[in-house]
């Protein structure tokens, strides 16, 4: 049987950690983005599976899919993975994943906010572009998009590049791709946080907590009026 | 008028993104302010409020729609169509229909359904209220004209973008008090400008204009049942008059204008108001203002007449504007936080002084307040109304 479980798993690239950075948001809080630990998947499925049946702007595919990758990383059925984690207090506000595909390219694959209105998913997503770009030094990342805020926030915001000629692990829709010289063009207005994080905050991010369901879906979805 | 004009009931819907159709907003509203009036088979005559069906929800004849949602028919109704400022229009129209005596009750409706579309297309549409020559089709849009506006205002009065952020930071602290806001976040002064963060957590819209300056794309409704004094007398709510309204219109494109920052509409209807109502700036307890755009609320406060020119700043920095200030200005979040479903705003302002004059406000209550203003702020300035409420007994 673990003989069988080597041939399952893939290659393992161990690649340069996300330095933790924190970010004040527009209300104040302060929230920490640190990269997430295997052991600590479960408790982000947990938060994924809460909103898979959540249509509104798209959490449903969003949160299918992150659930299916972060499973994946967890049986060791995907390469390279890795999963950043947006804290305040230690509670889960918002999560992103990817991958590389080698060493020059990476693969962003989702990013799910789990506040609204702070800009949580913008932060989240420039900290995967510079931990691809400024951490593992690759030349381009390929992004697709599955909402209408995504391709707002991604391909209109960083002026992404077309890729047609790129197949996308998430399907056959337009592949884009932010380059070396994308990321440092946007990266004054998009990218911020500051390091290091002082042990306190990272003591209180050390464990991640969720909100149960219920609460989960209405701080998302919003109370429908 | 030829008779005084009473606000016996108020309604709204939560603001923020409706989960239903535009009639479904417009009837929830209503049903609220008549149950709350006690008054229904009694209206004679109904005005909806709204600026944009036709182009956002591919709807018309709203007034027709909603009498036969409600199983009012054949109760006269119509549509008001008056911009930003269609519901204060459509206030007016129904005060003046029972200040003359033709009705004894009428009710008044004003919703939008705006998330129906993309932000850029909400933004779009909004501007089509533009000049179309001399505007529209050089791409300026409303938070153009704010923002230009802006930086003149700030310029000649030394107002700094902390001002402006406190305007945000006040008007999200008071939409945390209201359950029916868009928005109930409070923001913080560090997170939306001192810190390098702010750069993303608010970025530009329209330079000197940033996100927090800005008011949100909203749905919601909100309603008024309003009357005779005798009706309103019946329904043992506390009395709640409409003693002044004043409207003005300026030019269509504001470069036309004498001076661009010299809001001429808007000081015209707001002393029509008070001279109609007997009474002077000072003795407003609560004011709810046009506050698309931060900026507009020192202005306004200024221009109708609450403080000396160039002083709106500082009497926000006093916290005079603040709940619990000498003059709060837009307890409910106002357009800022409440939200801006464009045609439900001018109905939503008035609600909400009601609300505060009745003692109804909740959390946010204004102590003691007795009377009450509004401004309702349409294109950019070109169309005005403005309302002075009392309450009597």
């Amino acid at each position: 049987m673990a003989q069988l479980e080597e041939v399952l798993r893939p290659q393992v690239w161990e690649f340069p950690p996300y330095p933790a950075k924190s970010i004040m948001l527009a209300s104040g809080e302060t929230m920490v983005i640190r990269q997430a630990k295997r052991e600590e998947v479960p408790v982000m499925l947990k938060a994924a599976a809460a909103l898979t049946h959540v249509e509104r702007d798209f959490y449903d595919i969003v949160a299918a899919r992150a659930y299916a990758e972060l499973l994946g990383w967890l049986r060791y059925r995907v390469r390279d993975e890795y999963c950043l984690v947006g804290l305040i207090d230690g509670m889960l506000v918002g999560l992103v994943n990817g991958r590389s595909l080698s060493k020059k390219v990476g693969v962003s694959y989702h990013t799910i906010a789990m506040r609204r209105g702070l800009r949580i998913g913008a932060h989240l997503f420039a900290s995967k572009m510079e931990y691809h770009v400024e951490y593992l030094g690759q030349q381009e990342v390929y992004i697709v998009a599955e909402s209408p805020i995504g391709f707002r926030r991604w391909m209109i915001e960083y002026g992404l590049e077309k890729r047609p000629q790129v197949h996308h692990e998430l399907g056959g829709v337009m592949s884009w791709s932010l380059t070396r010289d994308l990321y440092f063009a946007a990266k004054d207005r998009l990218v911020v946080g500051e390091r290091p994080v002082s042990d306190e905050l990272l003591e209180k991010s050390a464990t991640i907590t969720v909100l149960e369901d219920d609460a989960l879906i209405q701080q998302v979805a919003g109370k429908l009026k | 008028m030829l008779r005084d004009v009473y606000i016996a009931g108020c309604g709204m819907t939560g603001f923020g993104r409706a989960a239903g159709d535009l009639l479904d907003i417009l009837e929830e509203a209503a049903l609220a302010a008549t149950e709350d009036a006690g008054l229904f088979s009694e209206i004679e005559s109904v005005f909806v409020a709204n600026m944009g069906a036709g182009i956002l929800n591919h709807m018309s004849g709203l007034g027709s729609a909603l009498v036969d949602r409600l199983c009012l028919y054949p109760t006269p109704a119509e549509l008001v169509e008056n911009g930003p400022a269609s519901g204060g229009s459509a206030a007016k129209i129904g005060a003046y229909a029972v200040g003359s005596g033709a009705v004894d009750v009428a009710l008044v409706v004003g919703g939008e359904k705006m998330r129906a579309v993309t932000g850029w297309e909400a933004t779009d549409f909004v501007a089509t209220l533009s000049h179309p020559q001399a505007e529209y089709i050089y791409g300026v849009t409303l938070p153009a004209l704010a923002g230009m506006f802006a930086r003149l205002y700030m310029e000649k009065y030394g107002i700094t973008p902390e001002h402006l952020a406190r305007v945000a930071l006040k008007n999200h602290e008071n939409g945390t008090k209201n359950p029916y806001a868009h928005i109930q976040q409070a923001v913080s002064l560090d997170g939306i400008l001192n810190r390098p963060e702010a750069v993303v957590n608010n970025p530009w819209v329209a330079e000197p204009l940033r996100m927090f300056d800005c008011c949100p794309v909203s749905d919601g409704g909100a309603a008024l049942v309003l009357c005779s004094k005798e009706v309103a007398e019946k329904t043992g709510k506390p009395l709640v008059k409409i003693s002044g309204i004043g409207q003005a219109t300026d030019t269509h494109a504001v470069h036309e204008r004498e001076d661009p920052i010299e809001l001429k509409a808007v000081q015209l209807a707001a002393k029509k108001a008070f001279e109609e109502a007997g009474i002077k700036p000072s003795d407003v307890d609560v004011a709810e203002l046009h506050d698309a755009f931060t900026i507009l609320e020192i202005a306004e406060s200024e221009q109708v007449g609450f403080f000396e020119r160039g002083t709106g700043h500082i009497a926000l920095e006093k916290g005079e504007t603040s709940l619990g200030g000498k003059l709060p200005i837009n307890p409910s979040g106002g357009l800022k936080a409440r939200g801006h479903p464009v045609g439900a705003t001018g109905v939503a302002q008035l609600v909400e002084i009601a609300w505060q004059l009745r003692g109804d406000a909740g959390e946010r209550q204004v102590k003691n307040a007795r009377t009450g203003f509004t401004c309702n702020f349409g294109g950019f300035g070109n169309n005005v109304l403005c309302f002075v409420l009392e309450r009597e007994n």
